[in-house]
């Protein structure tokens, strides 16, 4: 294996074009968020008499990433990978314990509310429960309305006429601007929540499991609609799920995280057609395909994800890894791009698997369950 | 397990001293000069000064409340005599000891709570229980109506009643007197019998309710479900399941309900003329002892405070994900 | 309603005629405040021993109640239920509750989808499974022990005779819903309902369940019923496929048939309505347009009619009048009033090139 090239260093000659994916699948856009080396811990307290520090919840460890201006980038993993947490973060909800976060070139990692405030109305977030993230006793009008009273915004005509043009965007009917969110289904409140993000023409939208929660006729409903947005009006977005066929269809790149890190990021072919890493791998292999003749590898791991309080050294992945040695408990693997990979293809293994998701001769059964009754 | 109960004790330690804090600066930083009070008819300012000394009056209120706290501990000399630990200094009325007189007393009110309360969750839960097992019946629709009647009756009205009543014209039941263990556990018991009931009535039809209500809510919970699909019998699952889910709520109710316990039994003491702490409180109150309130004050903080403990413990019994964690 | 025709070679073993399992024209309904709930709606269905039924539809669909009605699990107080349910021979529907309890968790089993919630937080994992398996076969504690821990180890559970003395609060969530499978198969059941077993879970977790599930019924032989909403989990498991819109079951067929070759038009719009792994990125969604319908107010007529893109293509107001037939030959078939030709045509140039793999 030749020398890895290190990760965020961008090779000074211009991108050729790969001739997996056409050129227009990659918009060009400048950078709109920088997030490098952003770390979140929790503290965990306890203690007899005094509550002091024990250990904390590494939900985000050093992750560095960007976000261009009209992409759509897709952070995928399991329960406990910090993908939430992320989105919380860019979107500073919650404040880094490392790092630094920039937002066109500005250093918002730890900007104070005034500083954030032209920036708060750029970067929206859409949340994944539409009948929890919706106030149960205000209009759709004022529901909507709310982000611009708070910054000021006039738009011509009127802030009504702006909401019921919103209401029409995302597919709503704009009469019903005086209703309450009960009076409206999932998909249509997840809509209202669209729509209030719309409000004040964000740049970035922060999509966190926003479809999960709906039902699978009107998932695609609320994925159309956001594809519109992204294509149509150039608005950028961090899209979260643990959906990986939704986070194919909806985002030109995609990290894949596990325990607080990214283990794998690329463009989608990359990812989805040439993984490289073990875990990437495994996720793609168990995402069930609705399709009997479905020929891909078989992996099944064993066990659970373990807990972000005490993460294991070295390589995070290497409990659950059928290529584990002693180098991964020992050195933990840096992301960068392996040889063979295309750039911007960035994986964080020491022992990497072969670029393909083809079925494998010997299926890799890790589970000792299934391996005791296969085998017998 | 045994963290979370040294952790409650210790914790209970703390409330105890800031109550005691508390009250003492309540009783005797604030009001009139309790040497004025002890003083008698003819008073003068000598009297009042010696009074002083003789309480340590004159001293800082910081100081005169550490000794009043070592005093509870370790006993104290007081210029009266020697006050055995745990003091809470003389009445001011009769020079006893307040001790003494709270020991005399305390058995008849705990009788009076520790029964009532036993009566009142036997009866409350037990109608709960009938009526969520057949909810929407006639039983169900008599015992609500019947909770809400008992809601809203007060023990000095039902008191006079249920002795006329029972007592006098049917003469089932003893219309009430003090407990004696020692001479008359027997008596103890059946004495008490007919005001633990009359105490009962206001608190029953509250548990009967809370009761219904939350096993309603556990037998719709999926994991009564479960054992339904187990094949486990439907009186099985009421039981070891629902019951077992409604029991930390129910006892989380009885221990805020404690302080209204101890409050009913004082109504109910004076109600059939018992003497115990309720009384004695009355009495202390009207004859601005107050030592003797200080006293009782902080014995009866110290009694729910204590209970309060026990019932945490249970909790860790009840559920396990409170015991392992 | 059409009497399904049984598939050469697959009887029961005990009658020639009968099926495993078999409901007929089952309804259940709930009496709410709002009105009658008809959460099912004259369904009928069959399964073999040792097949796998995927019933598939969104919430509300009434797959999860008549499952719950199989078992005898519903309130009797609100809810009326008619029709006919024969599990080997017996039937179920308004028998005595101590013939059910006797069945339950024996013959017939359930997996819940949350197993924390499912599993009482009271007692020990142990404690649960080997209850069913003390009242059923009449077993010694200590046998009932050894069995539980030998069903743990067996759904893959390490140091199972530790674990089994643990509550489930302490085993993690993969963990639990193992815990959940060894419950429901301590009996050895002949018929397993498995409600959303994998759906809380993480997709690496999933995958080792669903396949143990698998494993599992191929060494025991059991019939399995797989309640989902997810095509990708029916594909991975299921034999045949029964799909559900509104308390009535609009198409049945092989897992094959259903996910290659489906007929009616609210199986078009949930397989066009799904991003594949392995389809093109740049042929858009196919939503299926407005939300499922009111139960206690269901459209007359075919109930999907008012979301159905091909109403048109139907002479004149057959599809808001008349309820369409569920029309079975060997088990495959649609309730549609499109006629096969046009099923056919429909599906070969309309929708087929939406889920087509990528070139």
């Amino acid at each position: 294996m030749s020398e890895p090239t290190l990760s965020g260093e961008h090779s000074p000659e211009p991108a050729k074009p790969n001739l997996a994916k056409p050129a227009a699948e990659r918009p060009a856009g400048e950078p709109l968020l920088e997030v490098s080396g952003v770390t979140k811990h929790f503290p965990v307290l306890d203690g007899f008499l005094f509550k002091r520090q024990v250990g904390a919840v590494q939900a985000v460890d050093g992750v560095d990433f960007d976000v261009r201006a009209g992409e759509s980038l897709g952070l995928v993993g399991e329960s406990g990978c910090g993908k939430s947490t992320t989105g919380r973060l860019v979107t500073r909800l919650l404040e880094p314990t490392a790092g630094r976060i920039s937002y066109r070139g500005q250093d918002i990692t730890h900007a104070n509310r005034k500083e954030l405030a032209p920036i708060r109305s750029e970067i929206q977030m859409i949340f994944q429960d539409p009948y929890a993230s919706l106030n149960p006793r205000q209009t759709v009008g004022s529901i909507i309305s709310g982000p611009m009273e708070i910054n000021g915004i006039n738009p011509p005509g009127g802030r009504e006429k702006r909401v019921r043009e919103l209401l029409e965007i995302v597919g709503l009917n704009p009469e019903h601007y005086n209703r309450f969110p009960h009076e409206f289904s999932g998909g249509q409140r997840q809509r209202i929540g669209v729509a209030r993000a719309l409000a004040l023409e964000p740049k970035l939208i922060v999509a966190d499991e926003p479809v999960s929660a709906l039902d699978v006729s009107i998932q695609a409903q609320v994925v159309n609609l956001l594809q519109d947005l992204q294509r149509e009006m150039g608005i950028a977005f961090l899209f979260i799920a643990h959906d990986l066929a939704i986070v194919r269809h909806f985002s030109q790149r995609v990290a894949v995280m596990y325990l607080g890190k990214i283990v794998e990021i690329g463009d989608r072919a990359d990812i989805y057609e040439g993984p490289r890493h073990p875990y990437t791998h495994a996720l793609l292999s168990a995402a069930p395909e609705a399709d009997p003749d479905d020929d891909r590898e078989r992996i099944r791991l064993a066990g659970d994800v373990p807990s972000p309080i005490n993460p294991p050294s070295g390589c995070r992945f290497r409990t659950r890894c059928w290529k584990a040695r002693e180098k991964c408990a020992d050195v933990e693997p840096p992301l960068v791009r392996l040889h063979g990979n295309g750039e911007g293809h960035l994986t964080a293994c020491h022992f990497p698997e072969e670029p393909t998701t083809a079925g494998r001769e010997q299926d890799v059964i890790l589970d000792p369950a299934l391996a005791a009754i296969e085998e017998a | 397990m045994l963290r979370f109960l040294v952790r409650r004790v210790l914790g209970a330690i703390v409330i105890l001293i800031l109550i005691s804090a508390v009250t003492y600066f309540l009783f005797f930083a604030l009001p009139a000069d309790p040497a004025l009070l002890s003083c008698g008819k003819n008073c003068n300012p000598q009297t009042v000064a010696l009074i002083h000394h003789n309480l340590g009056l004159d001293q800082p209120i910081p100081v005169q409340y550490w000794h009043y706290m070592v005093g509870l501990f370790a006993g104290r000399d007081m210029p009266i005599g020697h006050c055995n630990a745990p003091c809470f200094g003389f009445s001011f009325a009769n020079q006893q000891p307040v001790w003494d007189i709270i020991k005399d007393r305390y058995p008849t009110t705990l009788t009076l709570a520790v029964m009532g309360a036993a009566i009142f969750l036997t009866i409350g839960v037990g109608l709960g229980l009938i009526s969520a097992a057949r909810q929407g019946s006639l039983f169900d629709k008599i015992a609500s109506g019947i909770s809400l009647t008992g809601q809203s009756v007060q023990i000095y009205f039902i008191g006079p009643l249920a002795i006329y009543l029972f007592a006098d014209n049917l003469g089932w039941l003893d219309r009430g007197h003090d407990v004696d263990w020692a001479h008359n556990p027997v008596g103890s018991i059946t004495g008490m019998i007919l005001p633990a009931l009359v105490m009962s009535v206001i608190f029953w039809s509250n548990y009967s309710r809370q009761t219904r209500s939350l096993m309603v809510e556990q037998l719709s919970e999926e994991h009564v479900r479960t054992a339904r699909a187990k094949g486990m019998n439907w009186r099985y699952v009421f039981f070891r399941y629902a019951l077992r889910g409604a029991m930390g709520p129910i006892i989380t109710i009885f221990g805020i309900d404690l302080g209204s316990v101890f409050g009913g039994a004082i109504i109910t003491e004076t109600t059939f003329g018992l003497h115990g702490i309720g009384n004695l409180a009355v009495a202390a109150v009207l004859q601005t002892d107050l030592p003797l309130e200080m006293g009782v004050m902080l014995f009866s903080a110290a009694s729910i405070v204590l209970f309060n403990v026990l019932i945490d413990a249970s909790y860790a019994f009840i559920d396990p994900r409170i015991r392992l964690a | 309603m059409t009497t399904l025709t049984q598939p050469e070679g697959q009887a029961s073993p005990q009658d020639a005629g009968a099926p495993f399992l078999s409901v007929r024209d089952l309804y259940v309904q709930f009496a709410t405040e709002d009105g009658t709930v008809k959460a099912v709606d004259g369904l009928s269905f069959d399964l073999e021993r040792g097949k796998t039924l995927g019933i598939v539809g969104e919430s509300g669909s009434g797959k999860s109640v008549t499952n719950l009605a199989v078992l005898g699990l519903h309130n009797p107080r609100n809810t009326t239920i008619s029709g006919e349910i024969m599990l080997d021979g017996q039937e179920l529907t308004g028998a005595p509750n101590r013939t059910l309890e006797k069945l339950r968790g024996n013959k017939m089993a359930m997996i819940f989808q949350d197993s924390l919630t499912a599993l009482s937080p009271y007692y020990t994992v142990g404690r649960q499974i080997a209850e069913p398996f003390r009242k059923h076969t009449g077993a010694s504690k200590k046998e009932a022990r050894d069995r539980a821990i030998e069903m743990l180890r067996k759904v893959g559970i390490p140091q199972p005779q530790t674990r089994v003395d643990d509550f489930p609060h302490q085993f993690s969530g993969g963990m639990r819903q193992r815990a959940m499978i060894a419950l429901a198969l301590v009996c050895d059941p002949e018929l397993l309902i498995a409600d959303e077993p994998t759906t809380a879970l993480d997709v690496t977790v999933q995958a080792q369940i669903l396949d143990l599930l698998r494993d599992l019924q191929q060494e025991t032989g059991t019939a399995i019923i797989f309640i989902t909403h997810d095509l990708g989990v029916v594909a991975n498991v299921c034999d045949d496929v029964l799909v559900m819109y509104a308390g009535r079951c609009v198409e049945r067929g092989s897992v094959r048939e259903i996910l290659k070759t489906p007929q009616h038009p609210y199986a078009w719009g949930l397989l066009s309505s799904i991003p594949r792994l392995s389809a093109s990125v740049d042929v858009p969604l196919q939503p299926i347009k407005g939300t499922p319908p009111s139960l206690l107010n269901p459209p007359s007529g075919c109930p999907f009619h008012p979301r159905c893109a091909f109403r048109d293509e139907v002479d004149g107001t057959l599809c808001q009048d008349e309820r369409p037939p569920l029309v079975l030959d060997h088990g495959r078939g649609s309730a549609c009033h499109l006629a096969a030709e046009q099923k056919q045509s429909i599906f070969a140039e309309r929708i087929q090139p939406l889920l087509g793999r990528a070139g």
